[in-house]
């Protein structure tokens, strides 16, 4: 399939002549390709936000017991490296763009290590959680305990959007994995970056999801809270 | 002689010497089509089979051939192979992907080995709903449906059905995608979004409910998933979930879905009788902005599958009188498709003959899903045998019509080959008169008060389903005679030449039928409507060695 591909060109009834758009190397293909993809992300998570947004309704005094129970200090430390792992992954965008491949496959690094504390700390806060009977198929989220209907889906749903939005950062490493190794190979550079582009817009929609969740789970209930556990 | 597309081919991975691996591994658009049709036509015959079971046993009242138990998963296997294995993905996967690039000049859809990935990952759907068949206990007895808390409670395989829909549903999303881009890259040179053909038009507005409303039926699925085996608690009552929630997020997709149907199916009509009236077709703006707008209203209407779940009446009301406004984008396309045969040069192929019946069926099917529209009238019908016959007037002698209609009117196009016509038209008879048999009297048997989805009856409703029941034998006849005229044709029939049918949009402008390899020898510039006849002929030629106009 690595054939050199020459544009076509298209000639009306006057002989004038156009250019035809081939769909090897077309970048904004890509582009607008992937722009839609991440727009389906956008679907299911907003599927997800709509059931909360339901039971919150139904349930608004648990949900802010519930929220108030949960530890702001592990969440907004996470927050924060997420948001500065979304500037290293920016950066190294812009400095493979103006060609500094080093400086891009260091940003690369650095966004990958901020993911895996991400997650380091997501599984202490679950641990947290798990201790305190709150854990999915345990204890106080099981059918017969007397936590109220609010609370359970609170958490029923807490577990399940910051397990999905985990599942995205775990396959964020993986590709952000298989950058670096395009890189290596030659395949990704200054000239040819759409799938540097690309992933770069993975994370960037990874980390707003983590924008609209933080708020929604830890922030709404922080006004009756006496600190995280 | 030159070389077709059966000849030669690119391949994803490496080039493979065996002609086996070679079509495995294609990347070439016609040939994914061709394999996606081979797979969802066997599945199809799996589904129409199942069916044709779930009939013998209703053939008298009591149990004749199988239990309710056995029954329900009948149903449900009918349901789900048939909705997500065969008619959601149908025509966008068959068509869109072997004409709709031909149509617009294109040499292959966008993203070719994406589209090689996405065949493979609609296999793997099938797979594991099919595995469903033989593990555990058995097929789901849900119905395709998925309602919670049934689907929660069921110890039947129904998170393999879940996985399924859900690997299918990303497999659709993924075909949708490419189609997008492509439509919106790949057009020739001149071809602005106004002079596309209207089948082009079809699958554009279809890929986008493909986009936008598959994710969120599968996270629907996912959150069934992670209820049925981590229990958290959104779909059931015992935990304060609201299994009502289930039934909305699942036709936010579903609903919108029968449009994700049905609009690619309208696309086939709008080339189909333009060229066999030998006529500009009438309204052309009007035809591809209602398929535009009944994508995006169709997102608003899902509230009316809901009437007696328990939702609010001013809901109810709302939903009623949006679902009214469907009929009307589509009754436009109606009157646009008789205005077009109005003073046309009328010729009776076997595809026009197709389109013809699709528009007394497809009549029938939607004007009698604006009888259940209306509030108090669906708390009589809904769950009925009407309901049952409005759904299968409306996709079978619609969608399913319809897309026979296109494989009359393009095979000579895919396979180079001409069918036998006076056959052709017997298979069509059989099947317009078999089908109107079968789902007619369930119409009144619904009315009636016959339930669906139940294996017994009382003996009052025997008559209309011993009709029904030779409808079906009439129609599967016909069905099975229409592919023996099909395999006839493509082994013995005649050579086809590239334009056999007079036609004026871009596929029929190949060099050689079948097509090459890449399509086009060179990609024309597209200053010309569609459908441009005058006294009956063609007004656009081509040289087919340099693609420019000769007329």
């Amino acid at each position: 399939m690595s054939h050199e591909y020459v544009p076509e060109i298209a000639t009306d009834r006057e002989g004038n002549e156009y250019e035809v758009q081939g769909w090897q190397g077309d970048f904004y293909a890509g582009k607008l390709g992937f722009w839609l993809f991440m727009l389906t992300e956008v679907m299911m998570f907003g599927a997800m936000f709509l059931a909360l947004a339901y039971y919150n309704t139904l349930h608004p005094q648990d949900f802010l017991d519930a929220s108030a129970s949960l530890n702001r200090v592990l969440g907004g430390t996470n927050t924060v490296i997420l948001l500065i792992s979304a500037l290293t992954m920016g950066l190294g965008f812009l400095k493979m763009r103006t060609g500094d491949v080093k400086g891009a496959k260091l940003m690369i690094w650095a966004t990958i290590l901020l993911a895996i504390i991400f997650l380091v700390i997501k599984g202490f806060e679950w641990r947290a959680e798990y201790n305190h009977g709150i854990f999915l198929l345990h204890d106080q989220l099981l059918p017969e305990s007397s936590l109220p209907f609010g609370q359970k889906l609170f958490f029923g749903l807490y577990f399940t959007m910051t397990g999905l939005h985990g599942v995205h950062i775990i396959i964020g490493i993986g590709l952000m994995l298989w950058l670096l190794q395009r890189i290596n190979a030659d395949k990704v550079t200054p000239e040819h970056h759409i799938f540097h582009l690309n992933i770069a817009l993975y994370w960037d929609i990874v980390h707003l999801i983590w924008v609209f969740v933080f708020p929604y789970y830890y922030m709404i209930g922080a006004g009756g809270a006496t600190g995280g556990h | 002689m030159s070389k077709t597309y059966f000849d030669e081919t690119h391949c994803a991975i490496g080039h493979p010497k065996s002609t086996f691996m070679q079509w495995m591994l294609t990347v070439d658009h016609k040939r994914i089509g061709i394999m996606y049709a081979a797979v969802m036509f066997t599945f199809f015959f799996v589904a129409v089979f199942t069916a044709l079971a779930m009939r013998i046993e209703l053939f008298s009242p009591g149990g004749q051939i199988m239990d309710g138990d056995t029954f329900n998963q009948a149903f449900t296997l009918h349901g789900v192979i048939m909705i997500f294995l065969f008619i959601i993905p149908g025509i966008p996967a068959i068509f869109g992907n072997i004409v709709m690039p031909l149509m617009i000049g294109a040499k292959d859809v966008s993203f070719p080995r994406l589209n090689w990935a996405t065949f493979w990952l609609y296999i793997l759907g099938c797979i594991i709903a099919l595995s469903s068949l033989f593990i555990g206990e058995g097929v789901a007895d849900t119905g395709w449906t998925f309602y919670a808390p049934y689907s929660m409670n069921t110890d039947t395989n129904v998170i393999m059905a879940l996985v399924a829909a859900f690997v299918l549903g990303f497999a659709s999303i993924l075909t949708g995608l490419n189609f997008l881009v492509t439509i919106h890259r790949l057009r020739a040179p001149g071809m602005t979004f106004f002079k596309m053909p209207l089948f082009v038009w079809g699958i554009y507005a279809t890929a986008w409910i493909q986009l936008l409303a598959t994710p969120v039926v599968g996270i629907t699925l996912i959150l069934a998933i992670l209820e049925k085996y981590f229990g958290i608690g959104i779909f059931d009552p015992a935990k304060g979930g609201d299994p009502v929630l289930f039934q909305h997020l699942f036709w936010i997709y579903s609903h919108p879905a029968v449009y994700l149907m049905i609009l690619p199916a309208f696309g086939i009509m709008s080339e189909i009788i333009p060229t066999f009236s030998r006529k500009e077709i009438f309204g052309y703006r009007t035809i591809a902005l209602s398929s535009a707008s009944i994508a995006g209203i169709g997102y608003l209407v899902w509230g009316h599958h809901l009437y007696t779940s328990g939702m609010s009446d001013t809901a109810k009301t709302v939903f009623s009188f949006l679902t009214f406004f469907v009929a009307i984008p589509t009754g436009v396309k109606f009157y646009d498709w008789i205005a077009t045969m109005y003073q046309g040069k009328i010729v009776l192929s076997t595809p026009m003959i197709w389109a013809l019946g699709t528009i007394i069926t497809f009549a029938i099917g939607g004007i009698t899903g604006i009888t259940i529209t209306m509030i108090g009238l669906d708390i009589h019908l809904q769950d009925t045998y009407y309901t049952v016959a409005h759904f299968h007037y409306a996709i079978l002698g619609g969608v399913v019509f319809l897309m026979f209609a296109g494989m009359h009117y393009w095979f000579p196009l895919i396979t180079g080959k001409l069918y036998n016509e006076t056959q052709a038209k017997i298979a069509f008879y059989l099947q317009f008169v078999g089908f109107n048999l079968l789902w007619f009297p369930m119409f009144i048997a619904g009315y009636y008060g016959m339930p669906r989805r139940y294996f017994d009856y009382l003996p009052e409703f025997q008559i209309y389903h011993q009709i029904s029941f030779f409808g079906a034998i009439i129609f599967i006849t016909g069905l099975i005679y229409m592919f023996v005229v099909f395999y006839k044709g493509w082994t013995k029939g005649e050579a086809s030449t590239p334009n056999p049918w007079n036609a004026t949009t871009l596929e029929w402008h190949l060099p050689t039928s079948p097509p090459p390899l890449e399509n086009h020898s060179k990609v024309p510039y597209v200053d010309f409507e569609p459908y441009e006849y005058k006294n009956g002929e063609p007004v656009v030629k081509f040289d087919y060695e340099t693609m420019r106009r000769i007329d």
